[in-house]
């Protein structure tokens, strides 16, 4: 039997179709990475979509202090029920650093990757964060090593990175062009001065350049995170993809403003909106080209332990680690197993997808796409509805099924009653919990859970979103095709002529 | 001659890492400047560098207890913003 195969079938890069080369049924957005680099990312949560169900990373705070000022950050804010870029409740020496990494490491043996994060600049914390890598490429060697940075101090510490053996690194770049910088950035510190302005967006646009360029000469992986601010960079975006692409960043992830009034930043003060789903993706694809696109990313926090979507901080705090006693060499053997197994599953579940004949290929090719949300927990529809903290979003289409994004049921706080400073009450009338998260799911026709209530499920239909709990704990790709292929054989997949893409 | 911190410190320790005379000490509820070192930075920069780097306005003041990144200065965040949302102390504005 002869099957077409989806490399060959053309794609249709004008939207709504599948625009990435890491789409359709391929197993993962990095598999058109070269070998070397797929062979360091595999167990990497953060790059890969598929091992970010398996593998676990931590973050410490170790690098409060920073040495420029961007309008989506507020230093002073500080909140425990908050999961964003910025925000910890304890801040570590080097030392409580490595106690707490290592205890981490023996608890949670998943965990592959140790991030500094910030809550600030990590280069702008050079000592702190270096004496801390310094320590632990020597002691737990068996951990990937990141850091996260702006950019500003990265060519005078590249050499410095490759020598703790750090091989991947984020630089976040918002933009290459200094006049969309003064919008971003109010003012830099740099040659013992504060500047300001497009004088001091010019600069960090330099030396994050610059930087960028000598990592990548070093053969240190690099990613680049944008925020994606409507209005100020969203157009701009594709031009800073191609440049960053075009000096090696292997890859670059578009992340949306995050922009809350409550949060006390500028954007957030200012009403500066953040970009609606359907923005971020529409960016997304267009940024995408020949390079993976991260859309499982959670924007976490500069504290965050465990797998991704999930925060088991609180397990290690500075109390609970100080009596913890940890053999790391016994840990280390254990760990080696588990990665190991894990390994093991991912390889297995590689090959039996590549042996699978797919279900799309029975779906005629002008079927349109359609969006669904699904209740899912390490990578099958294992969440009632009412208990899903986020859905994941994806997009089912003759060519397969692709993960588009993760969209949050709850507002980044627990209300305005526990969170901000002084609650900052908007005093329109709040809608239901139930509500919020319908329109939360808008564009998806279908939601996939374990179980549903019969009021939501009532309230989901009126709202034209069809709610399924037939594919419990099932696979989520397969249970996204499943139902995708009942809704083709139902007739429901025409495209009216008058919607037709133009090709 | 020396500056100080204000309770509008954050803790963030971007002041003494960058300050010539290892004047700014951690202490609680914040960050303090040794009045016996801080020379203001004279005669290292031209620009005293706690402040310069500081990212909260009205956390460090000279001896007259006037801010040296005065609100609004360091976010650009609208005066009747500030005063609005209740972003600084009134004793600040």
């Amino acid at each position: 039997m002869e099957l077409p195969v989806i490399s060959n079938t053309p794609t249709d890069a004008g939207g709504g179709g599948c625009a990435s080369s890491g789409c359709g049924t391929a197993p993962d957005a990095l598999s058109h990475l070269p070998d070397h680099i797929r062979a360091k990312v595999q167990d990497h949560p953060c790059y890969s979509e598929e091992a970010h169900h398996y593998f676990a990373r931590m973050h410490v705070a170790v690098a409060p202090a920073c040495n420029i000022q961007c309008n989506y950050c507020n230093r002073k804010y500080d909140c425990s029920n908050e999961s964003r870029p910025g925000v910890v409740s304890e801040l570590l020496s080097p030392d409580q650093a490595i106690r707490k990494i290592k205890a981490v490491a023996a608890e949670i043996p998943q965990m592959t990757v140790l991030g500094i994060a910030g809550p600030g600049d990590p280069l702008a914390n050079p000592e702190r964060t270096f004496e801390t890598f310094r320590m632990l490429s020597e002691q737990t060697p068996d951990i990937k090593l990141c850091v996260s940075t702006n950019g500003l101090n990265l060519p005078q510490y590249a050499d410095e990175i490759a020598k703790h053996n750090i091989d991947h690194v984020t630089i976040t770049i918002n933009c290459v062009d200094p006049e969309i910088g003064a919008q971003i950035y109010p003012w830099i510190y740099w040659d013992n001065k504060r500047i300001r302005g497009v004088e001091g967006a010019k600069i960090l646009i330099e030396q994050q350049q610059k930087g960028l360029e000598a990592l990548t000469s070093r053969g240190i992986l690099v990613k680049v995170n944008s925020v994606m601010i409507p209005g100020v960079n969203d157009e701009h975006l594709k031009e800073v993809s191609k440049i960053v692409k075009a000096k090696g960043a292997f890859l670059h992830n578009v992340m949306p403003l995050i922009a809350e009034a409550e949060h006390g930043t500028y954007y957030g003060i200012m009403e500066q909106r953040g970009p609606t789903d359907d923005e971020l993706q529409a960016l997304q694809d267009e940024c995408a080209g020949d390079m993976a696109m991260m859309r499982h990313c959670r924007q976490c926090r500069a504290d965050a332990v465990g797998l991704l979507g999930e925060d088991r901080g609180n397990e290690f705090t500075l109390d609970k680690i100080d009596v913890m006693d940890v053999d790391y060499e016994a840990a280390m053997a254990r760990r080696k197993q588990v990665h190991d197994d894990i390994l093991g599953k991912l390889e297995a579940e590689r090959a039996a997808k590549a042996a699978q004949v797919p279900v799309h290929l029975s779906i005629a090719s002008d079927a349109r796409p359609v969006l669904m949300a699904v209740a899912g927990k390490g990578g099958v529809v294992a969440e009632h509805f009412g208990h899903a903290r986020e859905f994941l979003i994806y997009e089912a289409s003759p060519e397969g099924v692709r993960f588009i994004s993760h969209r949050k049921t709850e507002l980044y706080c627990a209300g305005l009653d526990t969170c901000g400073e002084g609650g900052v009450a908007t005093g329109d009338e709040p809608e239901s919990v139930l509500e919020r998260n319908i329109r939360t799911l808008e564009g998806c026709e279908v939601v996939l859970c374990s179980k549903i209530g019969f009021e939501p499920w009532s309230q989901l239909e009126s709202a034209g979103i069809q709610p399924n709990g037939e594919h419990a704990m099932e696979p989520i790709e397969d249970a996204v095709m499943a139902v995708y292929k009942e809704m083709f054989d139902a007739g429901k997949l025409a495209v009216p002529a008058s919607t037709q893409q133009v090709a | 001659m020396a500056l100080q911190i204000t309770a509008q410190c954050v803790n963030c320790w971007a002041c003494h890492d960058v300050c010539p005379n290892d004047a700014i000490y951690q202490d609680t509820p914040h960050f303090l400047i040794d009045d016996d070192k801080c020379t203001e930075c004279l005669g290292d920069h031209p620009d005293p560098q706690c402040a310069a780097i500081c990212p909260i306005e009205c956390a460090i003041v000279d001896e007259l207890g006037d801010a040296l990144n005065p609100p609004g200065s360091l976010t650009h965040i609208p005066i009747e913003k500030i005063v609005e949302m209740a972003l600084l102390p009134a004793e600040y504005l």
